[in-house]
């Protein structure tokens, strides 16, 4: 997440202190990621080293106003132009567990996509009612907060898919080696229960 | 009998349901024990061939069990004849099915005025609780419409009218969005949703997670088996603070 660009938009909307900062971007974004104010006053301080923002006085209570600049307000034009770099994905803790789960003899790799298939679920199920609540409401700058969800729900969505391809592609295998060992053997009793579900 | 209390609307208790005899018997349902109170929006998930449309079938009053007693508004099931079986379902429970089970012949709002009418309803009565219904999926201006008049979302959406009509307290649904793109399928939910709200009992089967994730409850099948359950609990503004992706 890029919070440098985010105060610089934040700015170029108007300018404000530190903590208004914090309080804008959180209302923003339905306080989805939460703003340390430490990490505010950091990225401030970078961005007036570059000439990006400048210190504007204050607001007669001590809070030091900032403005944007000029290079600034071309940054953030960049910024809003540019698509999101995909060249870095994000690491994605659950494809590195898998991935390692099903490398890795002795893991019941079923157990832990059915586990977290339950959570993830579970937080689909908090979304949707989430935003069910936002749009009954229909408050005036609700729209951001709405977004938000929705690209929250899709990407649950897209989690909870991909946990049943993963297990469409361990039952494929399974029943592969099932017939395998059918030909070889004679019938297991795993291949048997597979082969009863395929015939309902 | 199992002790029930009155705002049970379907409890199935230690439900088996065995296709076949012998070496060739296949297990649908395994020693299921669900209920459903009124006012409850429950999916249910699982992979193809996992007992999803059996237990639904049961719990209508379409087949009956091997195994175990399926009660629905504290009426075993069991004990009713073909007539009174008939006489329940249309009076307290909608199914919307899978290919929507529409009449060809008749208009819209006759298709969903059909099962009051069956049980006995007036006519002009039943074709004003149907309108309602039509009104409720978003299509009263589709009333005189026959179905090859229809595309499959209109056509969806009268058979979700039909199982609503007049007030049903237990709607089933199986896999009620598939033939719809996701907007139409979204005002699908919101139907559903809808009818728990006003005190209905509704269990919709559905692989989709989108979908299953407006209900109350979701209940995991595997082999015939209930493996896990998940309802929402937390608020969702807690939540989603913690997610702090």
């Amino acid at each position: 997440m890029s919070i440098r660009h985010s105060l610089l938009a934040l700015l170029q909307d108007q300018p404000r202190y530190g903590y208004q900062l914090r309080v804008e971007f959180e209302n923003r974004t339905g306080a989805t990621w939460p703003l340390n104010i430490g990490q505010v006053y950091t990225t401030l301080d970078r961005l007036e080293r570059d000439g990006l923002v400048s210190k504007d006085g204050d607001d007669g209570e001590g809070h030091v106003i900032y403005s944007i600049t000029d290079a600034g307000k071309a940054e953030v034009g960049n910024w809003f132009a540019a698509p999101v770099e995909r060249n870095n994905p994000p690491r994605n803790e659950l494809a590195i567990k898998l991935a390692l789960a099903v490398t890795i003899p002795g893991v019941d790799v079923q157990g832990i996509i059915q586990a977290q298939r339950v959570a993830s679920i579970r937080a689909l199920q908090d979304y949707t009612k989430a935003r069910r609540d936002t749009a009954t409401s229909q408050r005036p700058g609700d729209t951001a907060w709405l977004l938000v969800i929705d690209s929250l729900i899709f990407q649950t969505e897209a989690e909870v898919r991909w946990l049943d391809l993963c297990e469409a592609r361990m039952v494929q295998q399974a029943q592969s080696a099932g017939q395998a060992r059918r030909t070889s053997t004679g019938v297991t009793e795993a291949a048997a229960a597979l082969h009863a579900d395929n015939r309902r | 009998m199992s002790v029930q209390g009155p705002q049970q609307v379907l409890e199935l208790a230690g439900v088996s349901k065995t296709f076949g005899e012998g070496a060739t018997a296949v297990a649908a349902l395994r020693d299921v024990d669900l209920t459903i109170s009124a006012g409850e929006f429950v999916a249910v998930m699982g992979p193809s061939g996992s007992g999803k449309s059996s237990l639904l079938a049961l719990a209508g009053g379409l087949d009956r069990p091997t195994s175990g007693s399926v009660f629905v508004e504290s009426t075993p099931l069991a004990g009713l004849g073909l007539n009174d079986l008939a006489r329940l379902r249309r009076r307290a429970v909608g199914y919307v099915f899978q290919d929507f089970n529409l009449v060809p012949t008749l208009t819209a709002a006759e298709n969903v005025a059909l099962p009051l009418e069956l049980d006995g309803t007036a006519s002009r009565k039943a074709h004003r609780q149907a309108m309602d219904a039509l009104r409720q999926v978003g299509i009263p201006e589709l009333a005189d419409r026959f179905m090859d008049q229809m595309s499959g979302g209109q056509q969806q959406r009268v058979a979700i009218a039909r199982a609503v009509v007049g007030q049903r307290r237990l709607i089933l649904a199986d896999e009620p969005t598939g033939a719809l793109d996701s907007t139409t399928g979204q005002g699908v939910m919101e139907v559903l949703r809808s009818r728990a709200e006003a005190g209905a009992a509704v269990m919709l089967v559905t692989h989709e997670a989108r979908h299953a994730a407006w209900a109350d409850r979701v209940v995991f099948l595997r082999d015939g088996r209930i493996v896990d359950q998940a309802a929402a609990l937390q608020d969702p503004a807690v939540l989603l603070a913690q997610a702090g992706l």
